[in-house]
């Protein structure tokens, strides 16, 4: 089926970002390539990483002992609050979006996303969100306080009486950051839907761009809910309206299910990607072909439908009915069935490949390894008898941690390093990506694992001192993330070095199937050019007699060629 | 590395896409999130009618439904009016259709100046309670939504005035043309929300 249109009278447009001195300025400016933007994304996202990793540390650094001696209780609000928010909204959004601007064009065969300025400038809010949201630092009063799910009444006291406020400041950045989401996610969808390469139809589409559409989907239809009741807490806020205070007649309940209406889809915007890594990846490493490729594809719209009615399982225990309770509950555990089936695919895909442990590898088995994990502590958390005894407590922060960090961020190191050579065109040093790998895995597994210990026996969340009962287990906590700390040095010194000074990439070092790796290393400005192949399989025919597009041979000797 | 064959029978597409379809596509996409926006607002207006214990502010009873009324049938017409300025650039009457989407413009206008005199009058302020705030955060952004069509809508207009440009002009019309009726539908609830269940 093909859906692209094609306009013969246009002349072919010059690169205009032409190979020289230069040529490092263009990430510095309003760039419409897509494949700037989804660097200039990554880059971004990676330094608020080490920001946020950063404030992570201090957060352990305060845990290590039971007292809080290393900050005051307020500052340590903050502290944790800023972490969550600039690791959702300024690391995993953003590199995730980079990571769709890289891939989506190049993948489906199209020169560049639908709406090349749009795309600019949902790029170009994210320095400007992310300084809004650094500013609050310096307000008196000091950056908000309440969490990163800001529930009323908490986030609407405003002791200062001053209208520039932490948390004023806190909500227009996580506004701009949802006009920003929503922007790309109208390009990815547009682009997604309308610029397929002539063959190409849903089930031929690589499963990275299932996943994409599908979270983009959600993007679109969550989003809004978290940006309506974000208006709300800011009038509330700021213009003494009572929407969600109760002296005022108002619910403060309300706001949770606005927050989590959206929040919790948001996690499958963020996961779902990483599972179309997965499903990229194991492929390539295991020499087999995607096992239920179809399954694999449907799944992820299973998971998107369900995910926009599980939301009051974050609300187990703020009142709400029984009925509801039992309700949710069984939506949540019925998430478990699309997951399931992925999970089975790439299992069922390793078996008896002949697997390859370079490092995107290692970080994939990792991530599903931890993924499985947090999974099962999910569908435990999705009981209701199980959340109200370990809500509140670090079991929950345990799990979170567990698919946010070792699954979400295992997948995209993943990828970064496994399209790496495709988009510098030069080769990363396997020895330190296995370092990368080794101190991440070790780090991740002592920092979160031993905490599921301390939220069983009860240890509170959110706050800076605890009973010195759960000491060891927090201090085991605490030497992982430092190790997490230092597992960023090899990681930044294998990304800058070997972007200056690597060994130049073939067009396609792991042997990959897949549009992309038809491309010379790095792709041209426009992709295929006036070449656009025609696809006749899905992109995972590894040992299989089925060819992948037409003239296939012409595309790999023209991706060797440089000019 | 392999050695390019002779033979292939090359028969590919270039790369380079006719924009217009996109543009509508993402426009649409766009609406059904922006709905949602305001699908938030409407459930939370439900659910702190029914659950609040204090709805109207101290000495409100209600609110007057008349002048509203007569402008809930200016907005409705206004889309009915937008499609025959449509038709119109169809059949490539330029004149017909600046001067019907001029007139879509004024219904639109008139119906900011209708909610302006109606909020003028009010006598509860954004401050007065749930409903209140409720009140003017809904009528608020719907007028800002209306007031956005506005502006589009004379964007268009001025375009349709650069010579040989109404085919690309065609595009925006349609797009703002569906953004009126989606205004226009929001307001269909609204009212119905806001006026109608007292």
């Amino acid at each position: 089926m093909t859906i692209v249109n094609y306009d013969q009278r246009l002349v072919k447009t010059k690169n205009p970002y032409p190979k020289g001195p230069n040529e490092w300025k263009r990430f510095f400016s309003f760039n419409t390539d897509a494949k700037v933007i989804g660097i200039q994304y990554i880059v971004t996202a990676l330094f608020f990483l080490l920001i946020g990793g950063l404030l992570g540390m201090l957060v352990r650094g305060e845990l290590i002992t039971p007292p809080s001696d290393l900050f005051d209780p307020t500052v340590y609000n903050g502290l944790y609050t800023m972490h969550g928010t600039i690791m959702l909204f300024l690391f995993l959004f953003p590199i995730l979006s980079g990571l769709t601007n890289l891939l989506v064009p190049p993948m489906i065969g199209a020169p560049d996303m639908a709406f090349p300025k749009l795309n600019a400038l949902a790029f170009w809010l994210v320095p400007i969100f992310s300084i809004i949201l650094l500013l609050s630092f310096f307000v008196p009063g000091g950056p908000a306080s309440s969490g990163w799910w800001s529930y009323p009444p908490i986030s609407i006291q405003n002791p200062l009486g001053k209208v520039i406020n932490g948390e004023m400041l806190w909500i227009t950045a996580i506004s701009l950051s949802g006009v920003s989401s929503i922007m790309g996610a109208v390009n990815f969808v547009t682009t997604i839907i309308r610029m397929r390469a002539p063959g190409m139809g849903f089930f031929k589409m690589p499963i990275f761009i299932w996943t994409v559409l599908a979270a983009q989907m959600l993007q679109l239809l969550g989003l809004p809910a978290l940006t309506g009741g974000a208006i709300m807490l800011f009038f509330d806020l700021t213009f003494g309206t009572s929407f969600f205070r109760i002296e005022g007649g108002g619910d403060p309940v309300l706001f949770q299910h606005f927050f989590w209406f959206y929040s919790h889809p948001a996690v499958y915007v963020m996961v779902l990607p990483v599972f179309g890594i997965f499903s990229e990846l194991f492929p390539v490493y295991a020499r087999k072909p995607l096992f239920g490729y179809k399954f694999v594809a449907i799944a992820s719209f299973g998971i998107t439908i369900l995910s926009l009615i599980v939301w009051v399982h974050h609300m187990f225990y703020t009142g709400t009915p029984l009925w509801m309770r039992n309700l949710f509950m069984f939506t949540t555990m019925l998430i478990a069935v699309p997951t399931g089936v992925k999970v089975f695919a790439w299992i069922a895909t390793l078996w008896g490949g002949n697997i390859r442990l370079s490092t995107p590898m290692l970080f994939c088995l990792g991530g599903l390894f931890n993924f499985i994990f947090g999974g099962i502590t999910g569908v435990m958390l999705a009981t209701v008898p199980v959340d109200i005894h370990v809500g509140n407590t670090y079991f929950v922060v345990a799990h979170f941690h567990y698919i946010i960090f070792n699954t979400i961020a295992f997948g995209i190191f993943a990828g970064i390093y496994h399209w790496f050579p495709k988009f510098t065109g030069k080769m990363f040093y396997e020895g330190l990506g296995k370092v990368h790998f080794a101190l991440t895995f070790v780090g991740a597994t002592l920092n979160w694992l031993p905490l599921h210990w301390a939220g069983l026996l009860g240890m509170p969340r959110r706050v800076a001192s605890y009973d010195p009962e759960f000491a060891i287990w927090n201090v085991i906590a605490s030497i992982g993330a430092f190790i997490l700390g230092v597992a960023s040095i090899p990681f930044i010194l294998n990304m800058v070095s070997s972007w200056v000074r690597g060994k130049s990439a073939p067009p396609n070092p792991w042997k990959a199937i897949g549009l992309e790796w038809l491309l010379p290393s790095p792709p041209p400005h426009e992709n295929f050019e006036d070449d656009i192949p025609t696809v006749l399989n899905e992109p995972y025919c590894y040992g299989l007699d089925k060819p992948f597009i037409e003239d296939e041979e012409f595309y790999i000797n023209k991706s060797f060629r440089k000019d | 590395m392999l050695t390019e064959s002779k033979n292939l029978n090359l028969n590919h597409k270039p790369g380079h896409i006719k924009h217009d379809g996109h543009n509508m596509t993402g426009f649409i996409i766009f609406l059904c999130s922006e709905s949602i926006i305001f699908f938030a607002f409407f459930v939370g207006y439900g659910v702190l009618k029914i659950t609040s214990p204090v709805w109207y502010p101290e000495g409100v009873s209600g609110i007057e439904v008349k002048m509203p009324f007569i402008n809930t049938i200016i907005l409705v017409s206004s889309s009915f009016v937008i499609y025959f300025a449509e038709k119109c650039l169809h059949k490539k009457n330029l004149w017909g259709f600046r001067s019907i989407w001029l007139l879509t413009m004024m219904m639109g206008s008139y119906f900011v100046y209708g909610q302006y005199l109606e909020w003028s009058e009010l006598s509860f302020s954004l401050q007065s309670g749930v409903f209140g705030g409720m009140f003017y955060l809904l009528t608020g952004f719907h007028g800002l939504h209306v007031i956005t069509g506005i502006f589009l809508m004379s964007l268009m207009l001025f375009r349709s005035f650069i010579p040989n440009n109404y085919v690309k002009g065609e595009m925006g019309v349609e797009s703002v043309s569906l953004f009126w009726h989606f205004v226009d539908v929001i307001w269909i609830i609204l009212f119905g929300l806001i006026y109608l269940w007292q």
